[in-house]
């Protein structure tokens, strides 16, 4: 899961995007208002983290910009205003949900897992094809009850593909889901790791498209 | 006296009595002045008329009784008033009035005299017949003259009593009367909460009160404009802490939950980074509190700029072990300033920090001193990335953090330097270096400069 942290603290930015990252998430971090701007043109999230206060401007302006665009990615606000007035301010501004200063890593985490759940149209917060369950808040795999354990990579492009399950994703939006931009990427990493997934989780689960990319099979093979 | 209205009483009843008191004094002298001409009128004109009836043979010298004829009308209370007597030039009472004494009322010949008779004080006109060889002594018998005087002052004082307590009633009442709005205002200061500043209405009120009232909506005015001012600083300090602190807790989360080494030591890392940052804000917001609050203003001291700056620059230098260093030149070890050294400390603080905190490690910040015409300024130049043009105008307000912010920028030091070179009545003057970096300047006015000094 992608997600883009606004923030101009470098301290807090940098505690998020580790945090977050150790969480399972793919954490691009921004510290003002034009880098955000600019990383939101350029590429897709699944969620955004913004905070209100930034030096060349406010959250709120980049919140306008992005609905007026028709994105629909989730974003949470997280700011050191969260009174009554100015959680309305910011929730009638588009946002999805609104996180007082200071917070706690894992409530930030698991709010932003039941946005995207919801912007994802999933009722249940796990993720479940034919008999593979995947639970986003304990990054824990099971097949037909089993436990399975997979690497942080692995477990990220299986969520990517159980996320929207018969959508094919393409190799390159594998690689956006999984590294951030500063992550040297191995040009054959994402087959290596849909290698393992299939030797995990059974060969039959993960299809390829050839010169398309992966989807979730609907029928073993 | 603590109470308006006992005083107010007190000094209109004493006033109304002293004007009584002399009113009365004024009376008794010009009444007893007007008696005295009167009643002197008439003993001259009932000791002429006495001489006129003897001498007209009206009278029979010699007949003892008669003299009782010629007694003054008897009067109430007055009667006894006037006393006769004929003498002869040999010295024989002729004649007397009923309530004369035997012995002669005066001695002199003729004219107002007075003498004191068997204790008695009298008022005697004298009149000689020569051609008779006879003497009338008309008296008056003076205590008989002070008394009816007495009785008139009496007759005023007595009623003046009697109206007395009716009148410092009337004076009491009165006096709480005209005091009411003042009271009115007091209750309605009373009745109110501590935090209603609101002003006090005064278009009705009187005018002797309305200056009060000027002022305390005046004092209302200040008060609640520093009250707002202390409370949008509060909201705003807190919320500016909680960020930091905000970081502080998510490394500590993840230094708590991550089992890998470079990841917990990263993460303690950044709580040392973030303790310092928060360390500097509270420490700048002692100091922006203390700058606005007015008491360091009269505290005019001397200060030595060249060893204040070196002391701060070792400071600063303790708190940021690899960053730029800096370099204070010759001249600003001779200047000594004439300025509160707390505000000129916190001042210069803040610019040196600012200032070192943005220069790369290897570039030294210069402070060095420019003379004008009109002032002498201490300039600060770092070798860092300046201030963007359009960020010049805005860099002074709270909060503000550029796009060149450091990581231990809070947006308050410019705020603080601006606020004590205001209160030291010196310029903060900040402008980009053609040469690169930022040259901040405290701009003092001549008279600032210590006597004997630079």
């Amino acid at each position: 899961m992608r997600v883009l942290v606004v923030e101009d603290d470098p301290v807090l930015l940098n505690g998020l995007q580790v945090g977050l990252g150790l969480a399972g998430f793919t954490v691009e971090a921004v510290a003002n208002c034009a880098d955000a701007s600019a990383a939101l043109d350029t590429s897709d999230f699944d969620a955004v983290v913004l905070d209100l206060m930034l030096p060349d401007g406010s959250g709120l302006d980049i919140l306008g910009a992005l609905r007026r665009r028709r994105s629909l990615v989730p974003v949470l606000l997280l700011t050191a205003r969260d009174g009554v007035p100015d959680r309305i301010a910011g929730l009638d501004a588009g946002a999805d949900d609104y996180l007082g200063k200071p917070f706690d890593l894992d409530e930030v985490a698991a709010r932003l897992r039941a946005l995207a759940r919801r912007s994802g149209g999933h009722a249940a917060a796990t993720l479940q094809w034919r008999d593979v369950v995947l639970d986003p808040a304990s990054m824990g795999v099971t097949r037909g009850g089993q436990p399975v354990r997979l690497s942080r990579r692995e477990f990220s492009i299986l969520r990517a593909l159980l996320d929207r399950p018969g959508q094919i994703l393409s190799k390159s939006q594998l690689e956006d889901r999984l590294y951030g931009w500063q992550e040297e990427i191995e040009s054959n990493a994402i087959e290596v790791h849909i290698h393992n997934l299939r030797a995990k989780l059974g060969p039959g689960l993960v299809q390829t498209v050839r010169g398309v990319g992966y989807r979730m099979a609907e029928t073993g093979a | 006296m603590k109470s308006i209205r006992a005083r107010l009483f007190t000094i209109l009843l004493v006033t109304t009595g002293i004007v009584w008191l002399s009113a009365i004094a004024w009376i008794y002298l010009s009444t007893k002045a007007q008696v005295e001409r009167v009643l002197d009128a008439r003993l001259t004109e009932a000791a002429r008329m006495v001489g006129s009836l003897v001498s007209s043979q009206d009278i029979a010298i010699g007949k003892a009784g008669a003299a009782a004829a010629i007694v003054a009308v008897p009067h109430a209370s007055y009667d006894r008033q006037l006393s006769c007597q004929i003498w002869g030039f040999d010295g024989t009472l002729v004649g007397r009035s009923e309530s004369a004494p035997g012995k002669p009322l005066t001695l002199a010949k003729s004219g107002f005299s007075e003498t004191s008779v068997d204790g008695e004080t009298w008022r005697v006109y004298a009149v000689t017949n020569p051609e008779l060889g006879i003497r009338v002594l008309v008296g008056d018998n003076l205590r008989v003259r002070d008394r009816l005087v007495a009785d008139v002052i009496r007759g005023l004082a007595f009623p003046a009593l009697l109206i007395l307590p009716v009148l410092a009633a009337l004076l009491w009442l009165s006096v709480g009367r005209g005091l009411a709005p003042l009271n009115a205002m007091a209750s309605a200061l009373g009745a109110r909460r501590a935090s209603d500043l609101s002003a006090l209405p005064d278009n009705d009120s009187p005018s002797e009160i309305k200056p009060v009232i000027h002022s305390l909506n005046g004092l209302f005015a200040r008060v609640s404009t520093v009250r707002e001012r202390e409370r949008d600083f509060t909201a705003f300090a807190a919320h500016e802490l909680r960020t930091p602190i905000a970081g502080l807790k998510t490394q500590a989360q993840i230094a708590l939950g991550s089992s890998d080494d470079s990841i917990r030591n990263n993460a303690l890392r950044q709580i040392t980074v973030a303790v310092d940052r928060t360390a500097r804000l509270v420490r700048q917001l002692t100091d922006l509190t203390n700058a606005e609050s007015g008491e360091l203003e009269d505290d005019v001291g001397h200060v030595d700029v060249g060893r204040t700056l070196q002391t701060l620059a070792d400071d600063i230098g303790q708190h940021h072990r690899n960053a730029a260093s800096v370099l204070i030149s010759a001249e600003l070890a001779r200047l000594e300033l004439g300025v509160n050294p707390s505000l000129f400390m916190a001042g210069a603080r803040n610019l040196l920090e600012n200032a070192v905190l943005h220069s790369p490690p290897d570039k030294p910040v210069r402070c060095g001193l420019r003379q004008e015409q009109r002032f002498l300024a201490i300039t600060i130049d770092d070798c860092g990335p300046g201030i963007p043009e359009d960020e010049l105008p805005k860099v002074r307000g709270r909060f503000f953090r550029g796009r060149n912010q450091t990581a231990a920028g809070s947006g308050l030091g410019l705020v603080i330097a601006e606020l004590a070179a205001e209160r030291m009545g010196a310029v903060l003057h900040l402008e980009n270096r053609a040469e690169g970096g930022l040259r901040a300047e405290l701009q003092f006015a001549e008279r600032a400069i210590a006597d004997g000094a630079a």
